[in-house]
């Protein structure tokens, strides 16, 4: 199984890299859904199916294909990677650079110091993770329902406002 | 080393089945259709005409396979690819029989659920990929529709998922031994059945393709094989879908007398060619319409029944 986590983790690092340099949007999207992909498998060889699932229904099934129908729409011509062409300069990295040898410096901390591995803890089963949801989380994803239902509200209005517009026009 | 070569004849049985199930219902379906409306169908090429799928496959592969110059040559080539691969995997969840699956998966339900949510890919990257006017608006339809009915697929679900008390698709058909899910679980199963056209693009809802609007949708600029495999993916996708409702709400191999897998096969070929009368039944919608009554319709209905089987299962 080992060898398995270090493969998905390797595709999904590298399709990472490729989801930034890519010039066209659609390619990056594409590359960005192997990653989610090599991630879900990433899930389920540490042992939990249920999330490996909900990563591949939820991030890469919906929200990234709201991401590529939005994209469809905006019609990014050859133009446009001219200018993403001109964004990927050397000054650009840095940023994003200094923040990942950041992270980079905590694993190799961790790595040393010889954490505990999340290999060992066994199966966590759709059961479990529902438990633990709703009792010791459940703040946290009423806090999450409120969020999303304020989201909810908010599409709502915008798009009646549309309407009304569109029939006093018409 | 026998249970290895038992697995991987079992893989093969099953995916060579698939194909072929699905190549024969492009005869089947023609068939279905001319009789039902009152023609003959193809009738001419070998006994009942069934050597048309023959004829129609080495046409397919004779053709010229062209790949327009101003398509986006990669995407273009994996979008076709992406529903059969989806619809393929997919086949390995379910249990054909106690004893014959490809794997006994926990989260077997899920697995089908973001399978069919990734095959939303294939159809809306053809449309992205072909650069042409009439594949594009294709592309987007397939993209909110597909996107719209996954939605109230996986809650007409939850029901089941209750009853039985797993995701696991062989204890879903166990926990049927008493009563078929179709009676308890009326509404999810009616909700997953119109959820299921709609998921497979088909007739009445195969407005992704609408063919007296958008030339032929998603795949216009498609042609030889990779159109042969939107084809083929079609087919395989009511395949699936009628296996998977066999499974989920008609006891799967659950039956008396006959073998198990005879029973799957029958449940399984009643749907199929429930699926072919919708096509030869139904008009199209508009556009619209076909969004306007699953938000409207479907959604509130597969919420009420996840609430009442909720209520119903916690009062017992």
């Amino acid at each position: 199984m080992n060898a398995v986590f270090y493969l998905s983790a390797f595709v999904a690092v590298i399709a990472t890299i490729m989801v930034i340099t890519r010039v066209n949007a659609v390619h990056a999207l594409l590359y960005f859904i192997v990653s989610l992909l090599s991630v879900a498998v990433i899930f389920f060889v540490l042992g939990a199916p249920f999330i490996a699932a909900l990563e591949v229904i939820i991030y890469a099934g919906a929200i990234m294909v709201l991401f590529v129908f939005v994209i469809m729409l905006l019609n990014i011509g050859s133009e446009a990677a001219e200018k993403e062409k001109q964004l990927l300069s050397p000054q650009a990295w840095t940023g994003p650079a200094s923040l990942a040898a950041v992270l980079l410096g905590e694993l190799i901390y961790v790595l040393v110091k010889g954490g505990s591995g999340a290999g060992g803890i066994g199966i966590i089963g759709p059961r479990q993770v529902g438990v633990s949801l709703l009792t010791k989380y459940v703040i946290g994803v009423e806090l999450a329902s409120m969020l999303l239902l304020a989201g909810l509200v908010g599409a709502y209005h915008l798009g009646r406002r549309y309407r009304k517009e569109r029939r006093r026009t018409a | 080393m026998k249970e290895i070569i038992m697995s991987l004849l079992t893989v093969f049985g099953v995916l060579i089945a698939a194909t072929t199930i699905a190549a024969g219902l492009i005869w089947l379906e023609r068939r279905l259709l001319g009789l039902w409306q009152d023609r003959y169908g193809p009738n001419r090429v070998g006994p009942f005409g069934l050597l048309q799928v023959l004829a129609d496959m080495i046409k397919i592969f004779s053709k010229e396979d062209w790949i327009p110059p101003f398509a986006d040559k990669p995407v273009f080539i994996i979008a076709p690819a992406v529903i059969m691969f989806t619809v393929l995997m997919t086949f390995a969840v379910i249990p054909f029989t106690r004893a014959v699956h490809v794997v006994d998966m926990n989260i077997g339900l899920l697995f089908f659920l973001g399978m069919s949510s990734l095959g939303v890919y294939s159809v809306t990257l053809a449309g992205w990929a072909s650069d042409s006017k009439y594949s594009l608006l294709g592309g987007l339809r397939a993209a909110a529709q597909m996107l719209s009915y996954e939605v109230y697929m996986g809650l007409s679900l939850m029901g089941v998922v209750m009853l039985s008390g797993s995701f696991n698709l062989r204890e879903i058909v166990e926990a049927q031994k008493g009563l078929w899910f179709c009676i308890p679980q009326f509404l999810g199963f009616a909700v997953f059945l119109i959820a299921g056209v709609a998921e497979t693009h088909r007739l009445p809802f195969d407005l992704p393709e609408a063919e007296s609007e958008l030339v032929a949708g998603f795949h216009s600029e498609y042609s030889g094989m990779k159109f042969g495999m939107f084809f083929v993916g079609e087919y395989l996708g009511i395949t699936l879908i009628s296996a998977m409702i066999a499974t989920l709400f008609f006891g799967g191999w659950l039956g008396p007398v006959l073998p198990p897998i005879i029973w799957f096969l029958i449940k399984m070929f009643v749907f199929i060619c429930f699926f072919i009368l919708l096509r030869a039944a139904l008009p199209r919608p508009r556009y619209d319409q076909l969004m306007s009554y699953g938000w409207k319709v479907l959604f509130p209905l597969s919420l009420l029944n996840l609430v009442v089987t909720g209520g119903i299962l916690l009062a017992r």
